[in-house]
């Protein structure tokens, strides 16, 4: 059960822009080990006089993709990690990660669903893992992603997002955009609230797994408002993070 | 905690779940699925679901129901100290 955790020298194979705020990173990691949709990473800098920062990370891939990882880092500009990936990374360059970690805001197709995922923001990064997975594998588990965003713009993974939610394979990608939306745009242009969760979460049922993932007051209100409409509270899992991942 | 500082602390929060690695550190396992009981309230809930204070010298691990401070860690070049006074009990796969 118990292995150590160590730092291991990752390469980065591929920077993709997600967003005008997020890129994705895919490292390939010379001790690749099967993650858990759900978990993440640490990436540690270093600097000439020995400071070191470290952040946590979640994994965007599914563990069904092996060799490498995808991490999705969000850019806070005062932040002190996430400029420095997003202005100083380049392709081939070598950073320090350990992982994969976690065992509470995991899910695996064995846990089964019915499936209410629900993000603000980044915090779909985790949630993405667990479509993947449910996609690579093929999963009928019915899935309903409710993903905040303040615009169209601003949806990480959104082409991938709207094939996978076209498949009609039990997957339903649900969006809410706060502060713009596109033109003619029919759907959710709130912040998320009760009804709205009750409307998404309805066909899914009562007894519904919740992963909820974003800023805490998304995390909050959700986890809450689920409780109001009867999901147990063993059914529902957080992660929060603060403005974020910085 | 003055009003303004706990403003900064409150936004730049997280919870349990950004800590495993320290956590994995110090008990050599994965501990965010393990449960843990605050002291003050009695709350019972996993490590994970813990509200997480991390940007200072150590890191402070507050019970979400009364904010009591369940776990203290802080780190020097040699030693890593413990306050684990808040907490009733930790809990660690063996």
């Amino acid at each position: 059960m118990a292995k150590p955790l160590t730092w291991q020298s990752a390469t980065v194979e591929a920077i993709h822009p997600e967003t005008a705020r997020a890129k994705t990173f895919t490292f390939e990691l010379p001790d690749w080990i099967p993650h858990r949709a759900g978990q993440h990473y640490d990436l540690r800098l270093t600097a000439p006089d020995g400071y070191q920062a470290e952040r946590s990370y979640s994994i965007g891939s599914e563990p069904e993709r092996q060799g490498v990882i995808d991490l999705t880092v969000e850019r806070i500009d005062d932040g002190e990690v996430s400029p420095y990936m997003h202005d100083v990374v380049a392709v081939g360059d070598r950073l320090e990660l350990r992982g994969p970690i976690g065992g509470y805001f995991v899910w695996d197709i064995e846990l089964g669903g019915p499936l209410l995922l629900v993000g603000g923001g980044s915090g779909v990064v985790p949630l993405m893992a667990m479509i993947r997975h449910r996609a690579a594998l093929k999963s009928p588990v019915p899935t309903s992603l409710l993903y905040s965003s303040r615009s169209a713009d601003d949806v990480i993974y959104a082409g991938e997002l709207e094939r996978l939610g076209a498949q009609h394979d039990g997957l339903e990608v649900v969006h809410t955009f706060t502060r713009q939306q596109p033109a003619g745009w029919a759907g959710y242009q709130r912040r998320i609230d009760r009804t709205m969760l009750s409307e998404v979460s309805g066909p899914l049922g009562k007894t519904l797994r919740a992963y909820v993932c974003g800023p805490t007051i998304l995390v909050e209100l959700v986890a809450n408002s689920l409780l109001d409409l009867g999901i147990a509270a063993s059914q529902i899992r957080t992660e929060r993070f603060g403005p974020t991942g910085t | 905690m003055s009003v303004i500082t706990d403003d900064v602390n409150r936004s730049l929060m997280t919870d349990g779940n950004s800590v495993a690695g320290l956590l994995y550190d110090l008990f050599a396992r994965e501990m965010t699925a393990e449960p843990t009981e605050c002291a003050a309230c009695g709350r019972e809930g996993e490590l994970g679901t813990l509200l997480a204070f991390t940007r200072a010298p150590g890191v402070v691990l507050r019970c979400p129901a009364c904010d009591n401070a369940m776990l203290r860690v802080v780190r020097t070049a040699s030693h890593t100290y413990i306050d684990a006074r808040g907490a009733a009990y930790l809990r660690i796969a063996r």
